[in-house]
């Protein structure tokens, strides 16, 4: 059997503790996953269902309508065809169906419900419009004036073009943090942070495998986001967005700091998790996360402003979704790297090998 | 046979609380060495500064000929430790446990798993730490503080909180430690783990060394009265208090208990009158020595 290097030995140590405890792989991965789902499947799409005709007896405008048109016509209205006028009207009345429909002579009678304001103006304008162009057809002659529709949003305003960096952000910081205080917390409370001290073990090997570990479940993170949001939801990733990934590594760095500090201050592992958890998920709203802050008041702004996941959120946005060049991911790293720098620093100056 | 450690009026304080007040040792290679005292007397202090985990306010340690604090990387390899707590990584197996920890030495997997058997938890390989009794969790903290064959060993209080038998059945593991001439540092609070394992016992209360010395010698030193006990029916008080030599009689459940200063005197009229079955025969133990060296009664 082939021997094993102390870091490997480690970070192997370490992978397998992540991967064993169904709490961690749960908040990591499947948690913010859930989310993604929710946002990304409920809300992306925002379009009107469709309106409820009932086709009552033969209607020519509609059976005798060139398949093109009457493609276009279904994309509106899902037609049932009944006999009973009455019956028709009465479901109608009900709001079972949105519309009755009937020919009387030449005339195509709509009876409709007021119910549901936005599929009653739909279900006249289309009628209209589909009355209309079908009298210019028969009058032989190629209609005076087109329209032609364009929405100014593309694609990539999508709800999950906007969820799925904000997602990613909030479950890197959660892992991240957590399981650095998870780590910091237990190993020195259950005296192996002492017991490692006595190995020759340098701590830059010690600290190195954990930081690997973390970076890795970031990234591995990441491609579970990424590749989903593409594959089930429709994102679409711009230019610059392998951007992202140092700037998610960085990131991962800061969210590791904040764990240490809440590891280093807790007298437990449960409290040191909590208190990241009472950091992280605040955090997350104010940092836009969830939702857009855009409809948010001034003030939440600014203060959104000195959140490092306000940071790393929008440098990954910028790259990874607005089209952004990947300078733009340079100053949240900068502001990123600098709150590691800081509250690394603080955490080693709280850090007490005895907890009572 | 020259010193794996020399302890020289060594202190440490903590606060107002004078943990560790002028202690002074030397170790011996191959000696199984014991610090006996209760809780709180400074004992696990005094190892963790001998370790090269404290800094000593006061006083000299040399281990294996050198320094151990600050951290010297070149000492770590030659010693083994094994923490009061059962200090594992979270979730892993036995044997991926151990295996890490040789990892962490240079010392290749086969070895690992040699010492897993070894401490008798072959069977247990696969068992999560988490899962394992306090005996096996014991075990295995024992093995990891071995897998690399260190010269020195340090066990701290590796009984505590085990039932009576799962500590018997340590002691067989421990008793043979030093069989390859490796020194042992053993911390207790147990009398007679200390009494049963140690060549020479260091007797600490308050962070001094109120005695030291082989546990025969720390006994012979007491002038502490032997204890017969002859089982009930077969000796009345008054043919007991007629033995010549026996200073005191009392009557318990178990029997008529003569208390003497010369053993093989009474024990010989013992026998000719053949009152020999069920007896009991018990001399001082640590626990009478600490009596007499505090004035107090021994707690744990």
């Amino acid at each position: 059997m082939r021997r094993r290097s102390a870091f490997t030995a480690l970070s192997l140590a370490i992978v397998r503790g992540f991967l064993r405890d169904r709490a961690s792989v749960f908040f990591a991965i499947v948690f913010p996953l859930m989310f993604l789902v929710l946002f990304g499947g409920l809300f992306a799409d925002q379009s009107q269902s469709k309106v409820d005709m009932l086709q009552v007896g033969g209607v020519s405008f509609i059976d005798e309508m060139p398949a093109g048109e009457k493609a276009a016509f279904a994309e509106t209205f899902d037609i049932t065809r009944t006999d009973d006028l009455d019956a028709a009207i009465a479901e109608v009345k009900k709001g079972d169906a949105d519309v009755a429909v009937e020919m009387q002579g030449d005339t195509l009678v709509a009876h409709y419900t007021q119910t549901d304001q936005v599929k009653a103006a739909v279900t006249q304008g289309v009628l209209q419009a589909f009355v209309d162009s079908t009298n210019v057809a028969l009058s032989g002659r190629p209609p005076t004036y087109r329209l032609e529709a364009e929405r100014v949003e593309d694609d990539s305003l999508k709800t999950i073009q906007y969820v799925t960096p904000g997602l990613l952000g909030w479950a890197v910081a959660m892992s991240a943090s957590f399981g650095a205080a998870a780590t910091l917390n237990g190993w020195r409370n259950s005296k192996l942070l002492r017991r490692l001290q006595l190995s020759p073990v340098s701590t830059n090997t010690l600290v190195g495998a954990r930081v690997s570990v973390t970076v890795g479940v970031a990234l591995t993170q990441m491609a579970i986001f990424l590749g989903l949001g593409v594959a089930a939801f429709g994102l679409r990733l711009t230019g610059a967005w392998p951007a992202a990934v140092p700037l998610l590594v960085v990131g991962t760095l800061c969210f590791m700091s904040i764990g240490m500090l809440a590891g280093a201050v807790a007298k437990t592992t449960e409290g040191a998790v909590n208190m990241a958890n009472f950091i992280v998920l605040p955090m997350a709203f104010l940092s836009g996360s969830f939702f857009p802050l855009d409809a948010a008041p001034a003030w939440l702004q600014a203060v959104a402003h000195v959140l490092p996941l306000w940071w790393l959120n929008q440098g990954m946005l910028d790259v990874m979704v607005r089209g952004e060049p990947a300078s733009a991911a340079l100053l949240p790293i900068l502001v990123l790297a600098a709150f590691a720098a800081v509250v690394t620093a603080t955490s080693a100056k709280l850090f007490r090998w005895e907890t009572t | 046979m020259g010193a794996a450690i020399e302890v020289t009026d060594l202190a440490k304080a903590y606060g107002e609380l004078q943990a560790v007040d002028g202690v002074t040792f030397d170790v011996g290679e191959g000696e199984f060495f014991g610090i006996l005292g209760p809780n709180g007397a400074g004992k696990t202090t005094i190892l963790e500064m001998v370790e090269g985990l404290r800094r000593p306010d006061a006083g000299t340690i040399t281990l294996l000929g050198e320094s151990p604090w600050p951290r010297n990387p070149g000492l770590l390899p030659r010693i083994g430790v094994q923490l009061q707590s059962t200090a594992f990584f979270e979730r892993l197996t036995a044997r991926e446990q151990i295996r890490t920890m040789a990892s962490l030495y240079a010392v290749g997997p086969d070895v690992a798993d040699g010492w897993l058997e070894r401490v008798g938890l072959g069977d247990k390989a696969d068992t999560r730490v988490g899962d394992l009794s306090g005996g096996q969790a014991q075990r295995l903290s024992i093995a990891c503080a071995l897998v690399h064959d260190p010269e020195v060993v340090f066990l701290d209080e590796p009984t505590a909180a085990l039932d009576p038998q799962a500590r018997r059945n340590l002691w067989e593991l421990l008793a043979g430690l030093n069989d390859s001439g490796r020194t042992v540092v053993l911390t207790t609070h147990y009398m007679d783990e200390a009494e049963a394992l140690c060549d020479r016992v260091a007797i600490i209360d308050h962070g001094r060394i109120l005695e030291l010395d082989t546990p025969a010698n720390l006994v012979r030193g007491l002038d502490a009265p032997t204890r017969i006990t002859v089982a009930t029916g077969q000796l009345t008080p008054e043919e007991a208090g007629a033995i010549a030599g026996v200073d005191e009689v009392l009557e318990d459940p178990a029997g008529v208990v003569l208390s003497t200063r010369e053993p093989v005197a009474v024990l010989t009229a013992l026998a000719q009158q053949e009152h020999l079955a069920g007896i009991q025969v018990q001399t001082g133990t640590l626990e009478d020595v600490f009596l007499s060296l505090t004035g107090r009664e021994y707690r744990a």
